[in-house]
């Protein structure tokens, strides 16, 4: 959950992907026009006169455990149209969402590995045929397009593009952009940030609890806390202090 | 074939609510008691604020025991009953009292005598014709010792509103007399519930906090609560919620007369040539014992309580243990207390931190607590206004039509507006009814090869009608208190799934409508006991544990009391 890697230039963070520096992000082909976040601090970085498509250029370069490199393009490009980083503030791809949801996928959400397969390849398709580019190429307007009519489930040739997978999408974009994040979504509490959530605590006092969103944010996982690990439990007298 | 086990006095399925609260008794009154729970143990560093382990993936709760046998479900018999989502029970010593929001409330005397109430106030036709409902064989006085046992046993926090006859300001005006009050205060109150409770006043009508099964201060060598937020389907991470598995269980084992065996999946009771059960058949591990007993306490609930009955057939009982009256399964309801009102206020409310037990409560429309006269339906709501909020619930929050359920004007509104939100709890009077009833699926199979239960059940007119009358007056409050929009769901249809579920082994005296007599033993077999709502005839406008509880102890009671005549 922490920043321990700071180097200006090219970070390693916690789960070993490469975070990309404002300078290379800004070096990157595709930059978008509006402002743009590092996936590791959520702050605003930068305008960029570069007139680009779309906000999913800012690629991350990881491993994925399920989605293909196609899938995981498609998906953060749907993902950041549910919830969008336009207006500069952090959306569904700053908070890493597809993360969430593809660890997700090989776990508790297994069931819905297919339907993903599926639907995330008709995308791709669909975009091919009305825009002539893969889903994630195309622009904000005409990713909102599609969407649009996905909702209304008005895209006949490809019927898996209808609201249901929208639904799908949706609910765990939201599941990984508010959830703990420890399974790899809100990134930085960007998500809880958006919604004024202070963060987990072990307790909390009226004095606290009506500052509401104005509360200083915990900024803490449940599983920081020490509580709640599931190491085994040391001896509290002689024994060494158990770090977390 | 199974292993024969050293005989005990009493075998106890299902150490949870219910059996978790009967094993304190027994063992008080010096009998040996062997609990069998399908879970295992958990512990205060399991119970995590995790929103997604604790209430988009449902663990603890999706154990393989319970997650095998989700019951099937249809409204009617004009459809075919389908299985759907999780199972609303938990398997685990402390059972579903681990988790649940431990609300704790008696039920109103009205609940205990709905038909005759009915008949003397408004005539016998305004029941409606299609129920099955009777006078419960017992009345809330007779109840009332058992509710105060289980009270102080657990540690329950609240404000009484009846002590012996005398109104008490904070609490109800329509509850029951109780003997004392309450053993600690209840809940705070918080900025919302302070607002809703003015609202209140301000419509005529009498706010008062609630009761929970959770520590409002040192009790029991247990702390008061937290108040984190993970209350809802989330074990307590200070042992502030009084489960059994903290309060009474530990306290029985005490004694050392309580034997705690998990991980143990009953697969039937076993009865004689007299109809009389001789003890139980459970599974721990691929080994499959039997456990003798003198007198046995069926203590799951509702649908294995009926499913494990059913399933155990035999020369005397060909139709199911305790079933050749043919009522187990019949009389099943599930609690309406869906159909909410959604309200948004122009303001945070500052709900962050609260739980789903710290609210404030309206009793002017529940049970006979108005005039009936001239209206289409008998019983009513509780409303209810409570704390209780966690991120990713609040950002799925409703739009209220205002914006589109995504992009940037949804996040602009779920930024401004997730702390603005409040969805009420109303809890409706529902009752039993002709073709609402649990069988054996004919089909669908648990991993072991038996028949999961069916659900066939819907809400018909009057629980319908109470919903659409409670709602009104639920828009009413919120509006009194400033909320801007306001939502309105359906008013309910099918009865699927419930953790409040009710009936399958009713008790009454007719044995030929009840399956338990009034002390919660089964007619056709005198020393088999069954605990927990599944005898209950009618839910009332609030949470069951607390009656299945006070149920549940005086069974027990009268069991050690009548010891020699119940096991012969």
């Amino acid at each position: 959950m922490n920043n321990k890697n700071k180097n200006p230039e090219h970070a390693v963070g916690s789960e070993g992907e490469l975070v990309l520096s404002r300078r290379n992000l800004l070096k990157g082909v595709g930059l978008s026009g509006a402002a743009l976040m590092t996936a590791g601090s959520g702050s605003i970085i930068a305008q960029t006169s570069e007139p680009v498509a779309s906000p999913a250029r800012i690629r991350v370069m990881e491993a994925f455990e399920t989605l293909t490199a196609a899938e995981s393009a498609a998906l953060d490009a749907f993902a950041s149209r549910i919830l969008p980083s336009d207006d500069g503030t952090p959306g569904a791809h700053e908070a890493r969402a597809v993360h969430f949801i593809d660890r997700g996928l090989t776990g508790a959400m297994a069931a819905s590995r297919e339907q993903y397969a599926v639907g995330l390849a008709a995308l791709d398709e669909h975009a091919m045929q009305v825009g002539g580019s893969a889903f994630y190429q195309l622009s904000a307007s005409e990713q909102d397009a599609i969407v649009e009519a996905m909702t209304l489930s008005a895209i006949p040739a490809f019927p898996m593009l209808n609201a249901g997978f929208f639904n799908l999408v949706r609910t765990h974009t939201i599941e990984g952009t508010f959830s703990d994040p420890y399974y790899g979504g809100n990134r930085d509490f960007v998500g809880w940030d958006l919604i004024g959530y202070p963060g987990v605590r072990v307790m909390s006092t009226p004095d606290e609890i009506i500052q509401g969103r104005d509360l200083a944010p915990s900024r803490q996982s449940a599983y920081d806390m020490p509580t709640h690990t599931k190491d085994p439990v040391v001896a509290p007298a002689g024994g060494v202090s158990h770090g977390h | 074939m199974a292993t024969n086990l050293p005989r005990t006095d009493v075998v106890v399925i299902g150490l949870g609510a219910v059996g978790g609260v009967a094993v304190l008794p027994l063992v008080s009154a010096g009998l040996n008691v062997i609990g069998l729970e399908a879970g295992g143990w958990m512990s205060t560093r399991d119970f995590a604020p995790d929103e997604i382990r604790n209430n988009i993936r449902d663990w603890p709760q999706a154990v393989p025991k319970a997650k095998s046998e989700i019951p099937t479900s249809r409204a009617n018999i004009n459809f075919e009953a389908v299985q759907g989502g999780g199972h609303p029970m938990m398997n685990g010593v402390g059972g579903t009292s681990l988790h649940y929001w431990a609300q704790s409330w008696r039920l109103n005397p009205w609940d205990f005598k709905t038909v005759s109430e009915t008949t003397n106030r408004y005539g016998a036709h305004r029941i409606p014709t299609d129920s099955t409902v009777e006078d419960w064989p017992i009345s809330y006085d007779d109840l009332e010792p058992f509710y105060d046992r289980v009270e102080y046993a657990l540690g329950v926090s609240g404000y009484a509103g009846n002590v012996n006859g005398t109104l008490q300001p904070n609490g109800s005006q329509f509850e029951g007399p109780r003997s004392r009050p309450y053993p600690m205060p209840g809940l705070r109150s918080s900025g919302f519930t302070d607002m809703m409770s003015e609202a209140a006043r301000q419509l005529g009508w009498n706010p008062f906090q609630g009761p929970a099964a959770i520590n409002t201060e040192i009790y029991g060598n247990r702390p008061g609560c937290f108040y984190h937020g993970f209350c809802d389907r989330g074990g307590c991470h200070a042992a502030a919620k009084s489960s059994t598995a903290v309060t009474t269980i530990p306290e029985a084992m005490k004694s050392g007369l309580l034997k705690v065996v998990t991980h143990a999946r009953v697969l039937k009771i076993v009865n004689d040539a007299d109809g009389r059960v001789t003890g139980v058949e459970y599974l721990s591990g691929n080994q499959v014992m039997f456990q003798p007993a003198a007198a046995v306490l069926l203590a799951s609930h509702t649908y294995e309580n009926t499913r494990l009955l059913l399933l155990s057939k035999s020369r005397e009982f060909p139709d199911g243990l305790a079933n050749n009256s043919g009522q187990v399964g019949q009389h099943y309801l599930s609690h309406h207390q869906g159909a909410p009102v959604l309200a948004l206020f122009p303001k945070d409310l500052n709900n962050w931190y609260g739980l789903p037990a710290q609210g404030v409560a309206i009793d002017e429309w529940a049970d006979d607590n108005f005039d009936h006269s001239d209206l289409d339906f008998i019983g009513g709501g509780n409303l209810w206004a409570h704390t209780d909020r966690k991120p990713i619930s609040a950002a799925k929050m409703s739009t209220f039509d205002l914006v589109p359920t995504w992009g940037a004007k949804w996040k602009a509104f779920i930024s401004e507006n997730a702390d603005r939100t409040n969805t009420s709890y109303i809890q409706k009077t529902t009752l039993p009814y002709r073709g609402n009833y649990l069988d054996l699926d004919p089909q669908v199979k648990d991993k072991l090869g038996f028949p999961v239960i069916r659900i066939t059940a819907e809400l018909r007119d009057n629980e319908k009608r109470i919903a659409a009358f409670t709602q009104e007056k639920m828009e009413a409050w919120y509006r009194a208190a400033g909320a801007t929009q306001i939502v309105r769901t359906g008013l309910g249809t099918a009865m699927g799934p419930s953790t409040h579920a009710y009936g399958g082994t009713r008790m009454g005296d007719d044995a030929s409508t009840n399956v338990t007599d009034r002390f919660g033993f089964a007619h056709e077999a005198p020393n088999l006991g069954v605990l927990g709502a599944s005898v209950m005839g009618t839910s009332g406008a609030r949470n069951p544990t607390l009656t299945a509880q006070a149920l549940a102890w005086r069974t027990a009671e009268h069991l050690a009391a009548n010891w020699d005549t119940i096991t012969r």
